[in-house]
């Protein structure tokens, strides 16, 4: 074994190059994490967070009496996110399948690219977007009056808001998720494919025996991470279009954060109810993955 | 695989076919209608989908001057800066990263995991920014984010993957660590250096809530905002944004659809270059984990 000198000697150049990076995290994700701390003061700007009182749980009153408000956020956002898991994350797995069993690699590259597409661009473009096809003086409704139908409303419609964040979500990212299905499904070995063919196994049956063990790994590691995502639902996308549906039906955990602490200043509360959402997120992460363990998946990370 | 049955060929074709009309459109529309004349806006009543008479009339108002030139410079800045910034820091911290058995290799890559796994939260942020005296500066822009976790990880399994002896014999040789991640782990990682380097910049070039966030003074907006201000949210768009000597403004529809095609124009321009490496840079470091 090296004495720590010679090791330092060795290595410092490493360090060197690590020492930005690790500076950059520190600054702002460790010490904000740290800052979480207010979410047990009265803070007060002008004083700061050396100097604001201590007010215990007062900040969590919100959460621990039930708060209306807050109520609303939570439940916005568990529908949200159990719609997302229910239909959005199967979609990309059958895309991926249906990608896969195209023959012409040409064919199959050009189409990757154009879904691949919407993945990069901001949600500000895509909110646009979608607003100038469905929005009442967007595309299809300038289209229906020329043709002397009646036009439909959806865009600003607060019963109908949730649909259209979902289909925002699969306009923009269905693409892009297949490519780690693709990557897990050009593991498949064509012998044992083949072998099932000659068996006389059902296309059904091959998909369930021969392709889907290939690809069950990586759909359970998607689950779990998106299960630690659980009560972040797409804070950009919301917030942009909250002001034409109202807080009723948009209003989720991350925009309460926000309206609160940021434009309300009430940091106090806003803090301690951002502080549950990361400690839930943390917990999901690692209950499921200890599930995952059990059930004998790889997880996230190997035991 | 197995025998092609015509009808699963057929719903297949489809719903691919289906899939590329649904991206293509809203683009097909957005560009002509900003091409297009007034007379075939007004004619339309909106949106165009051909035009006879194309014009440049709209990129001429937005780009002569005004609101939105002035937050193409920011916003092109900003992301050439920032993606500058983020891909040296991440090689380095990837590149020292990848050598298991250096002094605090271990904890500075369990530090480096561990901000996967959690998210600090917006105020903390707020306030750290704003401690930091970084409101209303470009740099909240850049600094907060200039090390992606998950990048890092990526870049450092794809260094990995290149063949240790490489790196002994160059040591034997005589190189330093700089001379070796130059000379020859860098020449070999192209494909993952750009596909990070693309990640960062769609990042700093998308960044929305960061800038309405820390920026406080509209004159320092990127894009993104003034594209929120005068398309998501319908801000009217005149002569006094713009600074145009235009006799007559475009009609507001094409002026907005211009400045939806310069905010989407740069992506797409450097998409297909990139996009030939997504398997090789992407694959190699996500599957292996």
């Amino acid at each position: 074994m090296h004495s720590l000198r010679d090791r330092w000697r060795r290595d410092r150049v490493l360090l060197l190059l690590a020492l930005p990076g690790v500076t950059a995290l520190l600054l702002f994700h460790y010490l904000p994490l740290g800052g979480n701390i207010i979410a047990f003061q009265d803070f007060q700007p002008f004083l700061g967070i050396w100097h604001s009182p201590y007010v215990g749980l007062d900040n969590f009153e919100p959460v621990l009496t039930g708060d209306p408000v807050f109520l609303n956020a939570l439940v916005n956002t568990l529908i949200i996110t159990l719609i997302q898991v229910v239909f959005v994350f199967p979609l990309p797995i059958c895309l991926a399948l249906i990608l896969n069993a195209t023959i012409s690699e040409r064919l199959k590259r050009l189409t990757q690219s154009i879904l691949y597409m919407p993945h990069f661009l901001s949600w500000v473009i895509v909110v646009a977007l979608f607003q100038q096809m469905f929005g009442n003086g967007g595309m299809l409704n300038a289209w229906l009056r020329s043709a002397d139908l009646s036009t439909f409303h959806i865009v600003g419609v607060p019963e109908l808001f949730k649909l259209m964040i979902t289909s925002q979500v699969i306009w923009k990212d269905t693409g892009w998720s297949t490519i780690i299905f693709l990557a897990a499904l050009s593991r498949v070995d064509p012998a044992q494919m083949e072998a099932a063919v000659v068996d006389g196994a059902s296309a059904a049956r091959r998909l369930w025996h021969v392709t889907l063990p290939y690809i069950r790994p990586v759909i359970v590691l998607l689950l779990i991470l998106r299960l630690g995502d659980t009560l972040s639902v797409g804070f950009e996308q919301i917030i942009l279009q909250q002001a034409q549906v109202g807080a009723g039906a948009s209003e989720v955990l991350d925009t309460y954060v926000y309206n609160h602490g940021i434009v309300g200043g009430d940091w106090g509360t806003a803090a301690a109810v951002g502080l549950i959402k990361g400690m839930v997120g943390v917990a999901l992460v690692l209950g499921a993955n200890r599930l995952a363990h059990a059930l004998g998946e790889q997880g996230v990370y190997a035991k | 695989m197995g025998e092609p049955s015509k009808l699963g060929f057929g719903a297949r074709g489809l719903v691919l076919g289906l899939g590329c009309l649904a991206v293509l459109v809203p683009f097909w529309a957005v560009l002509i209608t900003s091409i297009a004349s007034p007379e075939e806006i007004n004619r339309a009543g909106g949106f165009v989908l051909w035009t006879n008479e194309p014009t440049l009339d709209s990129y001429r108002a937005v780009l002569s001057g005004g609101v939105v030139t002035r937050a193409l410079l920011v916003s092109a800045g900003i992301t050439a800066v920032g993606t500058a910034l983020s891909l040296v820091t991440t090689i380095a911290l990837a590149y020292a990263l990848s050598r298991p058995g250096s002094l605090l290799q271990k904890p500075i890559l369990l530090m480096t995991v561990f901000t996967l796994l959690f998210n600090p939260g917006i105020i903390p942020m707020y306030l750290t920014v704003k401690q930091l005296g970084l409101l209303d500066s470009y740099l909240a822009l850049i600094l907060p984010v200039l090390v992606n976790a998950f990048n890092v990880i990526v870049m450092r399994a794809f260094f990995q993957g290149i063949p240790g002896e490489l790196r002994e014999s160059a040591y034997i040789d005589g190189a330093g660590e700089m001379r070796i991640l130059l000379r020859i782990v860098l020449p070999l990682s192209k494909a993952v250096v750009s596909v990070i380097g693309l990640f960062y910049a769609v990042a700093y070039w998308n960044a929305f809530f960061s800038a309405m966030l820390y920026l406080q003074s509209s004159e320092k907006w990127p894009l993104q905002l003034v594209l929120r201000t005068y398309v998501v949210n319908n801000t009217p768009i005149g002569s006094d944004q713009l600074s145009s000597n235009l006799e007559n403004l475009p009609p507001q529809i094409s002026v907005q659809m211009a400045i939806l095609v310069i905010s989407v124009l740069p992506i797409l321009g450097i998409y297909p270059f990139i996009q030939k490496h997504f398997a090789k840079g992407l694959m190699v470091g996500a599957v292996k984990g």
